[in-house]
């Protein structure tokens, strides 16, 4: 029932020439870097539950209410050259597309110890991320005017019978809490992603760490993912 | 190896380290911002045992009001809606505050990174956070109480819980932020068993304790953000009426039972798998003998954390689902019935042609071993469709879970806290009122709920503040097994804190344990080891060697 | 368990017993080895346990034989929940509306009742229940049925009565204040007796207004009503003001309306009262009463004014 000791791992990764971003309870920097991207996965995997919750709740009122939830999703589309077609949100799809390919140059620019280009790739990211803010602020607005807004403040006018009904309302309350709680999540990601920014120009991250970078990386990988499911459920379907 | 019964001398063991992670640093800042899981865990004890304690007094006074059927409680008149206070807030603390946070925040906290050899767990910054949420969460809960009230159970079924006044919103989001605390925890435990364990030490070296940790951490990570989600649209319907639970604006109430009960199922398994896991660690130790069937109890861990997804209709079979979901929901019901038998006849062989002694940890396990039995087979009667029918919503239901969650989980809480307690304390608490404690506690839990299986079955009905009178004498009998409890608690309270009066002079391994928290002392350095363990030999090996240290 | 009431209960209370016979065994089968153990294998310094790490045949069997016992439990269990889910084209239905916190019944005759239900013996009867506003269950014991109802949708439970006599029923989902009083008693009748309430009101009410029984006065059956029916949820007997107006002393004096004039409180008033309560509002109450026409026999309108009557 004896243990023994080996020199080299004694005090937990003295052998590591001192990172100053080591954390001591880890042998060493990769055994570090790998289990935070473990951790950032498996938190992941928890908001991929979150909004998952919120998508079975669609498809069950969607089934309950097919026609209304039919309908009410022409008031997601604009016209477009004398035809209905999801301007706002094929936009924003294809700016979240790219900001995730900034991203992506961004983690590979602080991997490769090429600090400007990480600056320049985190802020056009974070550009890109208020774009897609402001076309859904545009798109939110367009909503109120037309009263089409979340459970009581629902005040939609209309002559047409299903408009009325408890079917267009829920709808419209699962759209913006969906799309809300994104935003949310986008708005969230602007701010990690300008912490980064913040380190980044202090010249805190090259090929030895760059963990923050990689692990944002992945939050907004994922943050684009589930816009991408979002999308044909709100937009496309017809 | 012998076992020390008393605290003696240490002979033959390291000299005790001067400076341990109680008093290498002092003072309030130390403590609030520390990083190191051993204080986290300790603050985590100290938070949920008075949590247990205010939920325990809600439990006495829902007691009380039911001793007659004329409701006085010393003297003065509770009203329907008081008692139905009563009984929400005992629910909602002992849930959410106590039983899913208290062992992995507390004796986890301390004792896993101790038996993998780490140093910490995976993300210590995280493990304060988590901290730090359930003490919001609390406040918050608190605060819900002390400024309105919540009387809707605390399963917050909707239309009632969306349309009644009271601080259901504010309570809704006390969950909500206690559900991410839990989020973390288990997030930081998974992280911890995959990446910080010894060198030498693989999956099936691991103490079960650690088995039964992971398979928690799992569900806690997968299932909460689910109660998450639903806290929220519980919130958002209560109030902006979005008409997904209220059916007066287009919404399914059964609905929100299917929402609710998709993480309190799988939440029942984050409730009983740490209890288990502390059973397997007891059983051997006191046996001195090695576990039987290590493999078999290691996977039935993880197969209950799996299986537990998918029987949460089991809670609703009268509740208007479909006929085909009941017969499906029923089926797997069963099989999770399985790897709970499992381990409790590998603890059982355990104990066979062992060579046990009944310190009060162990006087625990074998108390959980009657208890969960107990649970256990009472939950088939539920799994069965047809007696299901009368048995639900009875005082049956309530019988059966406090025997999984009380006689099980905090038997098994209460045995691994002395457990480990010299470990985490640096002495030994009082053995003879332990044991007189922990006898008091078995007759008294089963004084409380044996003879709630009887008034269920006889039809009374659960939340019921009145009740006819052929039920009064069972109430009453169980009225006075509640104070029974409530009395080995306090001696349970009394005694432990006693101890931390005496000398700092318990020993590194006072019970003859194998797993490596029991290789550092007692209390712990700061870094838990002097220098990094490494793993030589296979867990709960009893058999004599030439060399112990 | 209660009483059998039904062709359930045989069934019900049978697989009951045969699981509680099993758990008692297992239960032994376990606590006697742990506690056996504790003793035979007590505590002896410098005894070598036996290294046992697993017995595959041992677990095997373990594992697989429970297994079997919990399929054939399961399939035993279907077999009765098929019946009870299912009911008989020839069940006489009876519609529920649940509501805070009383029971309102409908037969298909149209008429309607209060808490208060009869069912002929050895006929199937079926319950098509709804809620008006929060979730409710109607639970009958004695016949082993319960069922959740659900507001905004209607579910169904149904049984076959075997048992004459008065047999309770409770709510069982949780619905707020007077959940553990929304509860009511259903009477097994025989053809007979079941054809004479479906007419008047049953037999019951006879006793208190033929004279036989000095104790058992019209204004006797009048409290019974205001306790069954749910008039005791607003209205108080001793003066103390609740939701609605107290009846104490109210008989025979003059009543002032919200509208400033007055009226006397006699018979008609009170018979008014309860078929168009929004024809008078008394003074300083608000307009909620529920209309009972339709839901009370003549029998009970005329206890209730006795006993308002004797409430001096």
């Amino acid at each position: 029932m004896s243990t023994t000791t080996t020199d080299v791992q004694s005090h937990g990764g003295h052998g590591e020439p001192d990172n100053p971003h080591h954390q001591h309870h880890f042998a060493t920097m990769e055994q570090q870097f790998d289990t935070s991207k473990l951790g950032m996965w498996l938190f992941l995997a928890t908001e991929i539950l979150l909004f998952g919750g919120l998508f079975v709740g669609f498809g069950l009122m969607q089934s309950r209410y097919p026609r209304e939830f039919i309908e009410a999703h022409e008031h997601l589309k604009q016209d477009v050259f004398g035809r209905p077609f999801p301007l706002y949100g094929a936009i924003n799809t294809i700016v979240l597309l790219v900001s995730s390919w900034t991203m992506v140059m961004g983690v590979n620019a602080a991997q490769t110890d090429q600090k400007k280009k990480t600056v320049r790739y985190l802020v056009l990211t974070i550009l890109l991320a208020c774009v897609f803010l402001g076309i859904k602020y545009v798109e939110y607005s367009h909503k109120f005017h037309d009263g089409l807004l979340p459970g009581m403040f629902y005040a939609h006018q209309s002559e047409d019978l299903i408009k009325g009904t408890h079917g267009y309302a829920t709808f419209f309350a699962f759209y913006f809490m969906m799309t809300g709680l994104h935003g949310i999540h986008v708005l969230v990601g602007i701010g990690l992603l300008s912490w980064l920014v913040v380190r980044a120009r202090r010249g805190e991250f090259s090929s030895e760490y760059y963990t923050p970078v990689d692990l944002v990386g992945l939050y907004w990988h994922i943050v684009d993912m589930i816009w991408i499911y979002l999308f044909p459920l709100y937009y496309l379907i017809s | 190896m012998e076992p020390v019964l008393t605290s003696g001398a240490r002979i033959g063991e390291r000299p005790r380290p001067k400076k341990n992670y109680l008093n290498e640093t002092k003072g309030f800042k130390s403590w609030a911002l520390t990083v190191d899981h051993k204080r986290i865990g300790i603050m985590y004890l100290v938070g949920t045992l008075s949590a247990f304690l205010l939920g325990g007094i809600f439990a006495l006074l829902v007691r009380l009001t039911l001793l007659t059927p004329q409701h006085k409680l010393f003297g003065l008149q509770v009203t329907a809606e008081t008692y139905n206070r009563f009984f929400t807030l005992h629910g909602a603390i002992m849930v959410f505050l106590f039983i899913i946070p208290s062992i992995p925040g507390s004796l986890t906290n301390f004792v896993l990174p101790l038996m993998l050899g780490a140093k910490d767990v995976a993300f210590p910054r995280l493990n304060l956070a988590s901290l730090y949420l359930w003490i919001v969460g609390a406040i918050m809960a608190i605060a819900s109480m002390i400024i309105g009230a919540v009387d809707t159970g605390w399963t917050f079924y909707t239309p009632y819980s969306t349309t009644t006044s009271g601080t259901v919103t504010l309570m809704t989001a006390a969950v909500f932020v206690l559900g991410f605390s839990s989020i973390f925890t288990g997030l930081n435990f998974v992280a911890t068993v995959h990446k910080l364990r010894a060198p030498g030490m693989g999956w099936f070296d691991m103490p079960l304790f650690v088995w039964g940790m992971y398979s928690t951490a799992v569900i806690q990570v997968l299932a909460t953000p689910v109660l998450g989600i639903t806290l929220v649209l519980l919130m958002l319907e209560r109030v902006f009426q979005i008409g997904i639970f209220d059916s007066r604006i287009g919404g399914d109430p059964v609905l929100f039972q299917h929402f609710f009960w998709f993480y309190s199922h799988p939440a029942v398994y984050i409730m009983i798998l740490p209890g288990m896991a502390i059973i397997s660690e007891l059983i051997p130790t006191f046996s001195r003998k090695t576990i039987f069937g290590y493999r078999a109890i290691a996977y039935s861990s993880v197969s209950l954390a799996l299986l537990s997804f998918i029987v949460w209709g089991h809670h609703m079979f009268v509740a208007g689902q479909s006929q085909l979901a009941v017969v499906i929901f029923s089926a797997l019901t069963f099989l999770v019935a399985i790897p709970s038998g499992v381990k409790v006849f590998n603890w059982l062989t355990t104990m066979y042609q062992g060579n046990i002694s009944l310190e009060t940890p162990m006087l625990y396990a074998i108390s959980f071993l009657m208890l969960f039995a107990i649970g256990g087979l009472t939950g088939i009667f539920l799994g069965t469709l047809s007696t299901d029918v009368h048995l639900t919503d009875t005082y049956f239901v309530v019988a059966h879970f406090h025997y999984v969650m009380m006689g099980s989980t905090v038997t098994a809480f209460i045995g691994g806290l002395h457990y480990w307690w010299p470990k985490m304390t640096g002495r030994m608490p009082s053995e003879k009122w332990g044991r007189i404690a922990a006898v008091l506690w078995f007759i008294g839990f089963n004084a409380t709920f044996l003879p709630q299986f009887i008034l269920g079955s006889r039809g009374m009905p659960r939340r019921y503040y009145n009740y006819l009178d052929q039920f009064q004498p069972l109430h009453a009998f169980s009225t006075v097994g509640s104070w029974i409890i409530g009395l080995s608690l306090f001696m349970t309270a009394a005694y432990l804190l006693a101890s931390l009066r005496k000398p700092m002079d318990a020993p590194d391994n006072p019970w003859g344990g194998t797993t490596m928290e029991w290789q550092t002392s007692s209390p712990p350095i700061t870094h838990n080891f002097e220098d990094q363990p490494v793993l030589e030999h296979e867990p709960y090996d009893y058999r004599p060697k030439a060399v112990t240290h | 368990m209660p009483p059998q009431g039904s062709e359930f209960a045989k069934e019900i209370d049978f697989v009951y017993m045969a699981l509680f016979w099993l758990s008692v065994v297992l239960f032994l089968m376990i606590a006697v080895p742990a506690c056996y153990f504790a003793w035979r294998y007590r505590y002896k310094p410098g005894r070598v346990t036996p290294h046992q790490t697993h017995n595959t045949t041992l677990e095997v069997l373990w594992s697989v034989g429970p297994l079997i016992l919990c399929i054939g439990i399961f399939f035993w269990g279907l077999n009765g929940w098929m019946k009870y889910a299912v009911a008989p084209g020839e069940a006489m239905e009876i519609s529920v509306t649940a509501k805070q916190w009383l029971w309102q019944f409908e037969y298909p005759d149209g008429s309607r009742t209060i808490n208060d239900i009869h069912v002929p013996v050895n006929k199937p009867v079926k319950f098509t229940m709804t809620s008006e506003d929060v979730l409710h269950d109607f639970f009958v014991p004695d016949m082993r049925v319960k069922h959740d109802i659900i507001p905004g949708r209607y579910t169904q439970i149904w049984f076959t009565p075997t048992v004459l006599g008065p047999h309770n029923f409770t709510c069982a989902e949780y619905c707020g204040k007077d959940h553990s009083g929304m509860k009511g008693m259903l009477t097994v009748d025989n053809d007979a007796d079941f054809a004479k309430w479906m007419e008047t009101g049953g037999t019951e009410w006879e006793s208190y207004f033929d004279g036989s029984d000095p104790k058992k006065t019209p204004a006797d059956w009048g409290k019974i009503t205001y306790e069954r029916v749910g008039c005791n949820s607003c209205h108080t007997v001793d003066g103390t003001k609740s939701k609605g107006p107290s009846w104490k002393g109210v008989y025979g004096s003059m009543v002032e309306l919200n509208n400033g004039t007055s009226v006397l409180a006699d018979e008609a008033y009170i018979k008014e009262s309860i078929m168009y309560p929004q024809a008078k509002i008394v003074k300083g109450f608000d307009p909620i009463m529920p209309s009972f026409q339709g839901l009370l026999k003549p029998n009970q309108f005329d206890g209730l004014v006795a006993y308002v009557e004797s409430l001096k």
